[in-house]
């Protein structure tokens, strides 16, 4: 989501004045006042994301099948035993590699996209660029189930337009392996790129004209002007924007589970997030479900720890 | 200010019949999704589709809403959307003015634990917060949809209003006390009216995440259906022998206007919103 972009610190080169800036030494300890106003929030989070966390771990280490969910027997301590099963299970690593270059791809060609109709909308004049803003706009707003479904409609061997102006006959699909991953990919670009194009079309507002008609008096040709002054200065948005896509695009869930019907014919469509639910809830193998949730926070914490370290060298002050 | 001035004419036309172009792209599945909502049964299964109809009919909307419990499914996805964005918007603002605008120990701390845990993969929690929702008998009620997604829309709420809160000058803040204001006063009256266009931008995403969720749906709400949501009745027209893509679409569709209407309400709060919070 947006919320990394407040995190983008000034662009080198935009002047930020200083009473922009509260002088720390301003701002008062206010005693308890603080932790008052963030009560309900640290309450919330603690009850429903840290403790459930805790719990995943917890029950990744334990065996917890159908027998101890109704209470039937009491959960035994399996050490690394789920962990030692999953790996050892050869469609997991299948499906890691699968869910790493599918968000790969997916992440890449989100930017490809979303970066260059940020460039088109500073090139165009107000009306065609308030048509593809609401365009964009109406894709982002578009709920995941419903995108999905649409696609799949669009793309239906039977009844869609797609395959009748690619002349492609019957052709599905969702019945190959690519084929289907490449028709998820197209929905998840389709709704993720706006969010792109706006952020880094907002950042590209904010870089001072003087800047670009400096570089245009020295000749400085449009790729130049791009390379050697737009990207340094967009560089902290792109970042954020890079990181959020990774992140979402690792998550998905909901087109993959419909638009392939719960990860494709015999599981060749899975990523982690459904594998993790398919193990969980349609097999029971509560543990199994939670160690593969483990190994995706693990690498997502991953991708966060970068993340910091970037805004770190960038300077943001947290 | 853009590099507009710097474009040559011919490339800017070329540029804008390509960024029309685009446009009827994006916005085609949304009008194929609508158009075939209205087509008659006929005319969305027919191997030769056509991009107009020349019968619209309401038999795809009236099955939607004859379907058991419909409009109740769309009252309860309004309903903990509603909750969600209002809730999340509140407390998200109290935080946000504590970790801007205090010193104190932790804060540090606090706010790299909310950036953590906005990469929190929801999705993986699904097997903890089953066991919780069900210790605390919230299985089969909204409330095991509505206080997941509080809690995952929070950091990010947070993240993103701490921008519109530390814009807010802090000279503002001591003429306020000078004039006597309590703190509670110039919270609410003077801070909050002020980060409001923030809170819409913010709103936006505890909105959608909240509305699209279909995973807690499908795995909380197992037994007492009437508690369900929107995407749980679109399911029903999957069926396994024969899609019923008249509904599909006309379910699609009356689930869609709302954020879409939404969206257009707040467009310019949004992009104005993410463009203010970037330049911080």
């Amino acid at each position: 989501m947006a919320q990394d972009v407040t995190l983008g610190p000034p662009a080198p080169g935009t002047t930020t004045p200083a009473s922009t800036r509260p002088p720390r030494a301003h701002r008062r300890r206010g005693g308890l006042t603080p932790w008052l106003y963030l009560a309900p929030a640290l309450v919330i989070l603690a009850g429903l994301l840290v403790y459930p966390v805790y719990q995943l771990g917890l029950i990744s280490f334990l065996e917890y099948t159908q027998a101890q969910v109704s209470g039937g027997e009491p959960a035994t301590f399996q050490g690394l035993g789920n962990y030692t099963a999953l790996f050892a299970d050869e469609q997991f690593w299948q499906v890691l590699l699968a869910t790493v270059l599918f968000a790969g791809a997916c992440v890449v060609c989100t930017l490809a996209v979303g970066c260059s109709l940020a460039v088109l909308l500073t090139r165009v004049r107000a009306l065609p660029r308030l048509v593809l803003m609401l365009a964009g706009l109406g894709a982002w707003a578009t709920p995941a189930i419903t995108g999905s479904t649409v696609w799949m409609f669009l793309f239906d061997p039977d009844f869609g337009p797609v395959n009748r102006v690619l002349g492609l006959g019957d052709f599905s699909w969702t019945y190959g392996r690519y084929s289907a991953f490449a028709l998820v990919l197209l929905e998840v670009v389709w709704c993720s790129f706006p969010f792109v194009m706006v952020t880094v079309y907002a950042g590209i507002r904010a870089v001072p004209g003087e800047v670009l008609e400096a570089a245009a008096l020295d000749g400085a040709s449009q790729w130049r002007t791009w390379r050697s002054v737009l990207a340094p200065m967009l560089r902290p948005i792109l970042v954020v924007v890079t990181i959020q896509s990774v992140i979402w695009d690792f998550k998905v869930f909901t087109q993959i589970y419909v638009m392939t019907g719960g990860g494709g014919i015999a599981g060749q469509n899975l990523v982690l997030n459904v594998y993790a639910y398919q193990k969980a809830f349609a097999s029971s193998q509560y543990s199994l479900g939670s160690a593969i949730g483990v190994v995706m926070l693990l690498i997502l914490l991953t991708v966060t720890l970068v993340h910091l370290r970037l805004l770190r060298r960038e300077g943001e002050e947290l | 200010m853009s590099p507009r001035g710097l474009v040559r004419r011919p490339w800017r036309l070329a540029a804008e019949t390509s960024a029309l172009l685009i446009a009827v792209v994006v916005a085609f599945p949304l009008y194929w999704m609508v158009l075939s909502a209205f087509k008659p049964a006929g005319e969305v299964e027919s191997d030769r589709p056509r991009p107009w109809t020349l019968a619209p009919s309401l038999d795809s909307f009236r099955r939607v809403f004859q379907q058991q419990e419909f409009g109740r499914y769309f009252l309860n996805s309004t309903f903990v959307a509603l909750v969600v964005v209002v809730v999340s918007a509140l407390v998200a603002f109290l935080a946000a003015t504590a970790v801007t605008r205090f010193r104190f120990r932790f804060r540090t701390t606090l706010l790299i634990m909310f950036l953590v845990a906005q990469m929190v993969p929801v999705e993986a929690l699904t097997i903890p917060l089953f066991f919780l929702m069900r210790d605390f008998g919230q299985l089969n009620t909204l409330g095991s949809l509505i206080l997941p997604h509080l809690a995952f829309s929070l950091p990010f709420a947070i993240w993103m209003l701490r921008g519109f809160v530390k814009a807010v000058p802090e000279a503002l803040e001591e003429a306020a006390y000078l004039d006597g204001a309590s703190r509670a006063r110039f919270l609410w009256q003077i801070l909050f009216p002020l980060v409001f266009p923030g809170l819409v931008a913010t709103s936006v995403f505890s909105f959608i995440s909240t509305w699209n969720d279909f995973l807690f749906a499908k795995s909380f709400i197992i037994s007492d259906t009437s508690q369900s949501t929107l995407p749980m009745a679109l399911l029903v027209f999957f069926k396994p022998d024969e899609n019923d893509w008249g509904g599909i679409m006309a379910a699609s569709t009356v689930m869609t206007i709302p954020v879409l209407v939404f969206f257009v309400l707040v467009q310019r709060r949004l992009v104005s919103g993410l463009g203010g919070a970037l330049k911080d």
